[in-house]
């Protein structure tokens, strides 16, 4: 029998009743983060069936899909046409009276810790090593760069634990990425799970969960980590680990909901055992040399059709590859370097930290954002805008022409008032390049925070390494 | 949930690989608190224009639609978000089962809790099932098979307790409301605290 990977042991430590052939495992959840797109039908539900929330100091509510990025300093502005639609509206009411009657703390709007779900858990301290964590979000992964378990779950999943902390689960196979090589300069951990999806595909993850490995990773920040964890999704994985160590204890020490005091060191000593033992194996493995990685940008309209900057579009010729390359208005053979620019966004789950916002800042002080372009930056959550506005980032974002908006999913999704218009091309800092993904008929390249704000002054598709 | 054992009806083909749930149900729709008739979604994007005018060769939209409760996709259907808007708008639109080489996780597992069959083929089926739109084909939830016109019958994986969930028509919450003082014996008994 050899050793425990961290998913084993993080998963064998949540097991209430273990799965057999008949049954799945009821399976313990530490951590529930709730918005409101995908829970009031699970609300709706537990009326129905008069149940209570049975752990609601487990849950940490707050609204960021479908919230604008225009201060909100009353729900009245709310009924602004300009501002929202009625629907979305009504959601943000219905999940303020959701948390009110099931006694949910909620992070609202005003509250320093209101934000993006994946980016508030890790900020207030309450994503911690171990831990499983669970999100009606399928970017849920991103904690696993704590050596949490985080994964996405459904809305009738939402209801299982609101009513019961647990959900029926088999578990996952187990995939080791190993990581080696130093990023060159203009290069971020974008550009490296990028790259990993074009190699592993869309599905080349699907029924596992991936454990980040390597020295490359060991050199990250906990910024970097959760932007290459945030899309293990996207390579179809269930969630994506890396193991703790003092860069994320660091990170952690002092945050409000993080052990303090003896309970530090207790949690650290326990902490420091979540790691994969040396003769543990994994069901599949894939290793990755980033040494002489350059900037990626997706051509098409999955995160997989990735292409590094200075190459052409390769020729696939399928049909979903010619769908593809058609909608994005592209041709095979061509580089994307040059492509004319709408609209550059800098935010979500996967790059709207203060890691990104300082590479943005960097690259922006003292230029001009071209004038055929409309860029938003769009920080992750209210404390991250007061902390970047502390350090004067939003005078040099304001200076070049950028606009400095209020926390929130924004132009990720399309479904608040940021979206693009049909045909408009966006660079964008986003994990998804779907066909209408930020506004139906809009185009949307992911790259790295550094192409992103490298385009916005260019005005097309360009290299930052030529603007670093 | 609906109870289904065994199923016959055409299928309907999107012979596309990689069908994210953003297309299934884009997420201006999401802003619905209720599910009620999420069906009018599915597929918005490429069922209806810009001005609303439904676009006459996408599959969904032919005449004989109702008739077809399998819908047979390219592999890895399904990829993306969460929302399980994308099965209920499937379901909702009369769709039983979706058939393909390859389903994406999560949406497979929220197909499950809502009595959507996900029926996953080997290539050599899901080629046949690409080629041949409007094949009369049954799904066998009890034997856990799925037979084409052709007398081929091909097996298919499903776990166990959702398919015993979905043959009683009986939603998954029973299940674990049954355990629940096993999870507080859990919840007590553990060595730290979140
Ligand atoms: S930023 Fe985008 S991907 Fe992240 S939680 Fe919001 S909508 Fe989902």
């Amino acid at each position: 029998m050899g050793g425990k990977t961290l998913f084993d042991k993080v998963w064998d430590d949540h097991v209430v009743v273990p799965e057999s052939e008949q049954t799945p495992a009821v399976f313990y959840i530490d951590l529930h983060i709730v918005h409101e797109v995908t829970t009031p039908q699970a609300f709706n539900m537990l009326r129905e069936n008069k149940l209570p929330v049975r752990r609601p100091d487990l849950m940490l509510a707050t609204m960021d899909h479908s919230t604008p990025t225009v201060p909100v300093k009353d729900l009245s502005v709310l009924d602004d046409p300009a501002i929202s639609a009625p629907e979305p509206a009504k959601q943000i009411r219905q999940m303020i009276v959701n948390c009110e009657e099931f006694g949910i703390e909620l992070h609202g709007f005003g509250d320093h810790h209101r934000g993006i779900v994946h980016v508030i858990g890790p900020e207030i301290g309450a994503t911690q090593p171990g831990k499983t964590i669970v999100c009606g979000d399928s970017h849920s992964s991103t904690h696993g760069a704590f050596g949490a378990l985080g994964f996405g779950i459904g809305t009738t999943e939402v209801g299982h634990v609101l009513a019961t902390q647990c959900l029926l689960q088999r578990k996952a196979k187990s995939m080791a990425v190993n990581i080696t090589g130093k990023l060159q300069p203009g290069v971020s951990a974008k550009d490296i799970i990028l790259a990993l999806i074009g190699k592993i595909g869309v599905d080349g993850g699907t029924g596992h969960v991936i454990e980040y490995r390597g020295e490359t990773i060991r050199d990250l920040n906990m910024d970097e980590r959760m932007t290459i964890c945030n899309m293990s999704i996207e390579a179809g994985a269930r969630a994506g680990m890396i193991a703790p160590d003092e860069t994320t204890f660091a990170y952690m020490k002092g945050r409000d909901k993080a052990p303090q005091g003896a309970d530090w060191d207790t949690a650290v000593k326990r902490w420091k055992s979540l790691k994969t033992d040396a003769d543990a194996s994994f069901d599949k493995e894939v290793s990755l040399d980033i040494s002489d990685l350059e900037p990626q940008v997706t051509f098409g309209t999955n995160p997989g059709m990735v292409v590094s900057i200075s190459k052409p579009i390769p020729k696939i010729g399928d049909l979903s590859f010619n769908k593809a390359i058609d909608y994005m208005q592209v041709k095979a053979d061509q580089p994307m370097l040059g492509t004319k620019v709408d609209i550059v966004f800098v935010g979500s789950c996967t790059n709207s930290r203060m890691t990104d916002l300082h590479s943005v800042a960097k690259m922006l002080d003292g230029k001009k954002v071209a004038s055929n372009v409309r860029m938003m930056i769009v920080p992750g959550s209210e404390a991250l805008k007061v902390q970047a506005e502390a350090e004067g980032l939003h005078k040099i974002f304001t200076a070049a022409g950028a606009e400095w908006r209020e926390a929130g999913c924004s132009m990720c999704l399309g479904m608040n008032s940021d979206k693009l218009g049909k045909g408009q091309l966006c660079v964008s800092t986003s994990n998804r390049n779907f066909e209408g993904r930020q506004g139906p008929g809009g185009r949307t390249v992911l790259a790295s925070p550094e192409t992103a704000t490298a385009s916005a002054i260019a005005g097309v598709i360009a290299d930052p390494r030529d603007y670093i | 949930m609906e109870q289904l054992t065994q199923l016959t009806s055409k299928t309907t083909v999107l012979p596309i690989d990689d069908v994210d749930t953003d297309q299934i149900i884009p997420a201006r729709f999401l802003t619905t608190t209720t599910r009620d008739g999420i069906g009018k979604a599915l597929f918005a994007d490429w069922r209806f224009d810009a001005q609303g005018n439904a676009i006459k060769d996408f599959p969904l939209n032919a005449p004989d639609i109702a008739d077809c409760k399998f819908l047979v996709a390219g592999r890895n259907f399904g990829c993306g978000s969460s929302r399980e808007h994308a099965p209920w708008s499937l379901f909702d639109f009369g769709i039983r089962a979706v058939i393909s080489s390859e389903i994406a996780d999560i949406f497979r597992n929220n197909s499950l809790k809502n009595g959507l069959v996900p029926v996953i083929v080997d290539n050599d089926t899901h080629q046949w099932l690409l080629a041949n739109p409007g094949a009369e084909v049954t799904v066998d939830l009890e034997a856990r098979e799925l037979r084409l016109p052709t007398g081929k019958a091909v097996t298919f994986p499903i776990d166990n307790f959702a398919r015993h969930c979905i043959l009683e028509g009986i939603d998954q919450t029973g299940y674990l409301m049954q355990n629940i003082d096993n999870i507080g014996r859990f919840e007590s008994n553990r060595s730290w605290q979140p």
